[in-house]
């Protein structure tokens, strides 16, 4: 480097640094106060239409509770919540835990926060706040450990959903009705031989991860809600190896066969759920989220007229079963502003909070009591199950399995689907995927 | 090593204004946070600022007017960023993968080779896995490198619009493979029926009925070989220009020498060409396989995580990630840098020995 190149590049490294020291001295953090919290800092994976809304919608509302705190929304784009929560790892590794995050209650929240001593218990905010005397009782125990509730759920969205096209049945010549004819399976696949007749694909599915979700419903659907549940437990008690799961795996098998065979090349759900009111299929079983997809308008739905376009039924055999999921918010171990955590707590617990938010992100409240005028068509409908059925939790969304364990089911389900035969080697993958994670001894 | 010392005051004031600059922004950073427009770029703004100290300090080696010591103190800071982050990770990789660690919360208790042991062991994803990338990397080499030496024999023969040509080969690679994955999906579309596009929808129109395929959803093994396609069309341009630049490197007297003792053009090909591009053969394959054995997006985009289409870096990335087993994913990262170890290091000695005996 001649000298002149070099005098150019050291004075352009003086100027950059002394502007940088400006500015670094112009913005000095605010010092954290010990009492009388100033900001509230929580993080979300909520940046998407809709949801970003009811985020916004519930932050107004903490605003005009809580004026003198300030809402840092500390909420992360992309991957469906993947990049927040690698960004979450990151900052819990470094000590730096935002005062509340966002997390799938359940097991993604147990085995990840609870087990690893980051998140507080908040029996204190239930009983003050009044939420366990309005949650159904049958949910307390999926969000709990050892009798201690670690999360706030906020929204509920349902698994075991049924999506249908009235109009490919009527022309199949079905006569049945999904949305009571559909007590057990086989009803379900006596239908799905007539509409395979008639050329159509019975049951579509999507990207790989849309066949766990199919396979919860489907064994829900064979088993029933309570030997589901025992395949949760600590020791389980139904057994992997057992009868039941098997009745279950060739259900699934069956299921499968019914389904498009391109299914593993489509990118995501919507697509599945597209060829049901496209016409070429007459089924979907998919969460409730595809109702906004179904009837939003353009240009993040399809703005059809539920029941003469598509309609929708409890998935078969699990009539009065709510299998759920749940996006909540724990309270960590060393938030910088506990109080203020707490203040947000409340206000997600709250029926204004709740009421504020589920409308615009699609999903029905947690708490029974909300005011169901505010909701649609399909979210009132909801709503009545959830107050009245045996609520169950979900395998691909993080309710009942560690991610760990959900991961090797989910790699066994993908092995089953490039051959449905092994019907044998799956039920000994999940033997081993139970005893992996430690919960079958 | 000091013998030689020219003191030059501006120099040394520069040297001195630099140092005190970059210790003050670095202290004063350390203490406060540099927020701009809502992006907090401490960390960089710290590392720029070290910079500065250490331009500083060069500046005074420099007046030392040894060049060793000046290559040394500016090779430094690079040499020190890649013994950190990119053999300190692969240590840290190979550290985790023999631990339990399973969670979000580190544990680093000792686990031996279990989790390699879980991968060899009965694991019939990772049969999969190691089938499906064999497959992929075989058919990717051979298809890159048939293709790519035609079109070069081709562009060699010196006709017209050469420079256009190799520019519309070359083309596709600079485009990422994640791209590239999500339009050969949408083309290598395996609908059938009213839902029927793509290729597979060219083909019924010619009614070349028979040509329509299941692409990638072909039940496995075969559906793995689909994906050799994308690959093959991106990089063979690429092979092309690798073997062009050989062909330009052999000198014209040899092709005249073998002209006038009667070689045909083919027999110029068969005898002198080929035989003394086998290097650049070896370059390209050592390129490709590199790129084929850590192959993760254009799989990815095309089979959206499917199992009879997973690679090791999609079982890495959900064992770790989705499933935060991070142990095993660390495995899975560590026998995929060993395969691409076993390959590159025998070049790499290889050409470091030529390259010390000329």
């Amino acid at each position: 480097m001649s000298n002149k190149k070099m005098y150019g590049f050291v004075a352009f490294l003086v100027i950059a640094a002394t502007i940088l020291s400006a500015c670094g001295t112009a913005t000095p953090t605010p010092a954290p106060t010990a009492a009388g919290s100033t900001e509230v800092e929580v993080f979300s994976w909520w940046v998407g239409p809709g949801e970003a809304d009811g985020l916004a919608a519930m932050i107004k509302i903490f605003n005009a509770d809580y004026p003198s705190i300030a809402f840092v929304n500390a909420a992360v784009a992309g991957g469906a919540g993947t990049n927040a929560k690698a960004v979450l790892a990151t900052r819990l590794a470094a000590g730096d835990p935002p005062d509340s995050w966002q997390a799938h209650a359940g097991q993604e929240t147990i085995a990840n926060y609870v087990a690893a001593g980051q998140v507080l218990p908040l029996d204190d905010l239930f009983a003050s706040t009044g939420l366990t005397s309005v949650l159904p009782a049958t949910l307390l125990p999926l969000i709990s450990q050892d009798g201690h509730p670690y999360s706030v759920p906020v929204n509920i969205h349902r698994s075991n959903v049924l999506w249908y096209n009235p109009k490919v049945l009527a022309a199949a010549g079905v006569t049945a009705n999904p949305k009571t004819d559909f007590a057990t399976l086989d009803a379900f696949f006596a239908v799905c031989d007539q509409v395979k007749a008639a050329g159509k694909i019975c049951l579509s599915l999507g990207a790989p991860w849309t066949a766990i979700h199919l396979f919860e419903n489907i064994m829900i659907g064979t088993i029933g809600a309570a030997k589901w549940n025992g395949l949760w437990t600590s020791p389980p008690t139904t057994d992997w190896a057992g009868a039941d799961v098997t009745a279950g795996i060739a259900n699934f098998a069956k299921a499968l066969s019914y389904t498009n065979p391109d299914a593993s090349t489509l990118s995501d759900w919507q697509t599945a759920s597209k060829m049901v009111s496209d016409g070429d299929a007459a089924f979907n079983i998919m969460g409730d989220w595809a109702y906004g997809y179904f009837a939003n308008a353009a240009p993040n739905g399809l703005a059809l007229t539920p029941h003469t376009d598509f309609d929708w039924a409890v998935a078969p055999g699990t009539y009065g079963v709510f299998n759920f999921l749940s996006d909540s918010f724990v309270l960590p171990v060393g938030a910088k502003h506990p109080d203020a955590a707490i203040d947000w707590l409340t206000v997600a617990a709250s029926k204004a909070g709740q009421e504020a938010f589920n409308p615009l992100k699609g999903s029905i409240c947690a708490r029974t009591d909300c005011n169901q005028a505010l909701f649609s068509e399909y979210s009132q409908d909801a709503a009545k199950d959830w107050t009245s059925n045996v609520v169950v939790g979900s395998l691909m969304h993080g309710v009942v399995a560690a991610p760990a364990w959900a991961t090797s089911i989910g790699t066994a389900i993908g092995l089953f689907q490039t051959d449905t035969t092994q019907t044998g080697s799956f039920q000994v993958a999940l033997v081993a995927a139970c005893a992996a994670d430690g919960t079958c001894k | 090593m000091f013998r030689k010392f020219t003191l030059r005051v501006p120099v040394l004031c520069l040297a001195l204004v630099l140092i005190i600059v970059g210790a003050v922004c670095v202290v004063v950073l350390e203490k406060t946070q540099l927020i701009i427009a809502g992006k907090n770029i401490t960390s960089i703004a710290i590392l720029l600022c070290g910079l500065v100290f250490y331009a500083g300090i060069v500046l005074i080696i420099s007046m030392f007017e040894n060049e060793t010591m000046l290559s040394i103190a500016l090779l430094l800071p690079s040499m020190v960023a890649v013994a950190i982050f990119v053999y300190g990770f692969i240590g840290w990789s190979i550290r985790v993968s023999l631990t339990q660690w399973k969670g979000l919360n580190p544990n680093y208790a000792w686990a031996g080779l279990k989790q390699y042991y879980l991968l060899f062991n009965n694991n019939p994803r990772f049969v999969i896995d190691v089938r499906n990338t064999g497959m992929f990397t075989v058919g990717f080499i051979l298809g890159c490198l048939i293709i790519g030496l035609g079109l070069a024999i081709l562009l060699d023969q010196k006709l017209k619009g050469e420079a256009l040509f190799r520019g519309i080969f070359l083309f596709p690679m600079s485009i990422s493979f994640i791209a590239s994955g999500v339009v050969w999906g949408w083309l290598m579309n395996p609908a059938t029926g009213n839902r029927i596009t793509g290729l597979n929808l060219i083909f019924q129109k010619l009614g070349l009925d028979s040509l329509i395929s299941l692409w990638h959803s072909t039940p496995q093994p075969w559906g793995m070989a689909f994906t050799v396609l994308p690959a093959v069309w991106q990089l063979s341009g690429f092979t092309m220009a690798l073997y062009m630049g050989g062909m330009r490197s052999i000198s014209d007297d040899l092709r005249e020498a073998a002209r006038v003792d009667g070689a045909s053009e083919f027999q110029i090909y068969q005898y002198i060409i080929l035989p003394l591009l086998q290097p650049v053969t070896l370059s390209a394959v050592i390129i490709l396989a590199h790129m084929s054995l850590k192959i993760f997006d254009l799989i990815v985009a095309l089979g959206n995580k499917a199992i009879s289409l997973d690679v090791p870096g999609i079982y890495m990335w959900t064992t770790t990630f989705d499933g935060t087993n991070y142990a095993q994913g660390a495995a899975i990262g560590v026998l995929m840098l060993i395969s691409v170890a076993v390959l590159v290091i025998p070049y790499l000695i290889n050409n470091m020995r030529t390259e010390t005996q000329l």
